[in-house]
């Protein structure tokens, strides 16, 4: 049987629109801390690798790995940045331990999103320079585009996707970590302000401020530890073209191929039925039927915490924090928004993420109680 | 380069755009949230002083301040007021501008080692009012400070540090 790769310990701070009252390193030092205690180690002498998402156009500081360690626990150890989704960073921590020479494994993710004053400009700078910038259009172009093509060649009409926008954002009421949730009708949606067309204003996720960290071990590690584990049957991490001009448009090809090596070394045959839940991306209100479907879990339970439409949008934390809310379901501490699968606490889970436009890269998660 | 088939380029090829390339200007801004430590670390120069910070655990003093030990990774809140003297840890002389013009004064950035402060704790910040052929690993320096009315809570507030 292949060897398997556990999450220990999670920590999260409830996102904010604005958080003036902590800077980015006090942030990560307090989520740090809570995973640590959430799984009862000491960074200082258990930790042996850390590995932090950032980007540095968002972060505003260029070489940003230099800034991370010390409030991590990681001063003058093994550390180091990618810049994607931390759910890549996950993967890459998976990866680690499966060397077997590393037992213990830190990831972490933030976004100050309040702290970026030009947004689009920052996007901006994530497309081609030569033959795409000069077009000077707004990046959510880039969403409109597929949201048009997923509207053109699939059965699902905007009124499908309104009604993700109205399901997420009321999940997010009952969550605690979530800041964005609201009671919205599907007319609601129709009629907030058009951005790019067919993309309107309340199917964007907006933006927050928030920090994670996950705390994973090898199975042998995980069962000393305070809680009872929660497994890593089956991850991939797939990248997409680059190209605008050859995508597939319509469907996420990245997610479906990710979700189909996951699913393998999982020995997922039939997801709709295998998987209790998922907690998938939504950045925009389409993104989720599209990797639903990618996904085969279009008839399970998704987005129970509120997902991006509801909980916020954090950068390179958001597949932490998706990961987060799914790991908090099969735990049972889920609390307001625990899901319940004929009165029993959730088995099986699917967490996936998108790093957002311009790219069509995705990273699939399974995971189990048991 | 007489087997290098490749057309050589000159400054004035790229200032006449004698060939196709492309260039961009950032619309990139930002601003940074200061939180507790930092935040109070400015209000304190503000105020014509420089804060440290005690680590429960190790008991070190630290500058700037910190909510976090990074060696015993702790939380820190205790705040300590230091003197605005200290001596050279390390010095540069740094004979062009930020944007690569040469200077006729050099900049002299240094690591001050904070009175008040551990050994090794210091913060950086520029040496003046000295001949830049004087300056000296270990020499006693004093923060030169902006009027009061001035200061706005940044590091420039204090203008410089001189030898005393």
């Amino acid at each position: 049987m292949r060897r398997r790769v556990c999450i220990v310990g999670v920590g999260m701070t409830p996102l904010k629109a604005l958080s003036p009252e902590v800077s980015y390193k006090e942030m990560m030092f307090e989520v740090a801390n809570k995973a640590y205690n959430d799984c009862g180690i000491n960074p200082r002498k258990d930790v042996d690798t850390f590995i932090c998402c950032s980007e540095d156009y968002i972060e505003g500081t260029s070489i940003f790995d230099e800034y991370v360690p010390d409030q991590l626990g990681g001063a003058l150890k093994q550390v180091h940045t990618i810049p994607s989704d931390g759910l890549f960073g996950v993967c890459a921590g998976i990866l680690q331990i499966l060397t077997g020479e590393f037992k213990i494994a830190v990831i972490e993710a933030h976004a100050k999103s309040s702290n970026i004053l030009t947004p689009d400009g920052v996007h901006m700078c994530a497309l081609d320079p030569i033959y795409i910038r000069p077009l000077n259009v707004n990046p959510i172009f880039i969403a409109g585009l597929e949201y048009n093509s997923f509207l053109y060649n699939h059965l699902f009409t905007k009124e499908d996707c309104a009604e993700v926008v109205v399901k997420n954002k009321k999940n997010a009421l009952k969550n605690p970590y979530a800041c964005y949730g609201a009671n919205l009708t599907i007319e609601d949606v129709l009629n907030s302000f058009p951005i790019s067309y067919p993309l309107n204003e309340l199917e964007i996720s907006s933006y927050a401020d928030g920090a994670c960290v996950v705390v994973l071990a090898s199975e042998e590690v995980a069962k000393d530890l305070k809680k009872k584990p929660i497994y890593i049957d089956g991850f991939s991490f797939i990248q997409g073209s680059p190209n605008l001009e050859v995508r597939s448009w319509d469907f996420p090809r990245a997610t479906e191929e990710a979700g189909k090596r996951a699913y393998e070394m999982a020995g997922i045959n039939n997801p709709n039925r295998e998987i209790d839940f998922c907690e998938i991306d939504d950045t925009y209100s389409y993104k989720e039927l599209q990797h639903a479907i990618a996904l085969n879990l279009n008839e399970t339970i998704i987005n129970p915490s509120g997902g991006s439409l509801g909980m916020g949008y954090i950068y390179e934390g958001t597949g932490l924090m998706r990961l987060i809310m799914a790991v908090l379901q099969l735990r049972g501490e889920a609390g307001s928004f625990q899901v319940r699968i004929n009165n029993d606490l959730p088995r099986k889970a699917v967490v996936q993420s998108w790093r957002g436009i311009p790219t069509e890269n995705s990273c699939v998660l399974v995971l189990s109680r048991e | 380069m007489k087997n290098f088939f490749a057309t050589p380029l000159r400054d004035e090829d790229f200032k006449k755009k004698n060939f196709c390339y492309e260039t961009w200007i950032g619309n990139c801004f930002y601003a940074w949230d200061c939180g507790k430590a930092i935040g109070r670390y400015l209000e304190g120069l503000k105020e014509g002083k420089i804060l440290g910070v005690k680590c429960p655990k190790c008991e070190r003093i630290m500058v700037p301040p910190r909510i976090f030990c990074e060696w015993c990774f702790v939380l820190v809140e205790d705040f300590v007021e230091l003197k605005d003297t200290g001596k050279i840890n390390t010095f540069s002389i740094s004979y062009i501008s930020w944007d690569m013009k040469r200077l006729e004064k050099p900049q002299i950035p240094a690591v001050i080692e904070i009175d008040g402060a551990s050994p090794g704790y210091g913060i950086l910040h520029l040496i003046s009012e000295v001949d830049p052929k004087d300056v000296k690993v270990g020499m006693r320096v004093k923060a030169v400070w902006k009027e009061e009315k001035e200061r706005e809570g940044k590091i420039t507030d204090i203008k410089y540090f001189r030898p005393y």
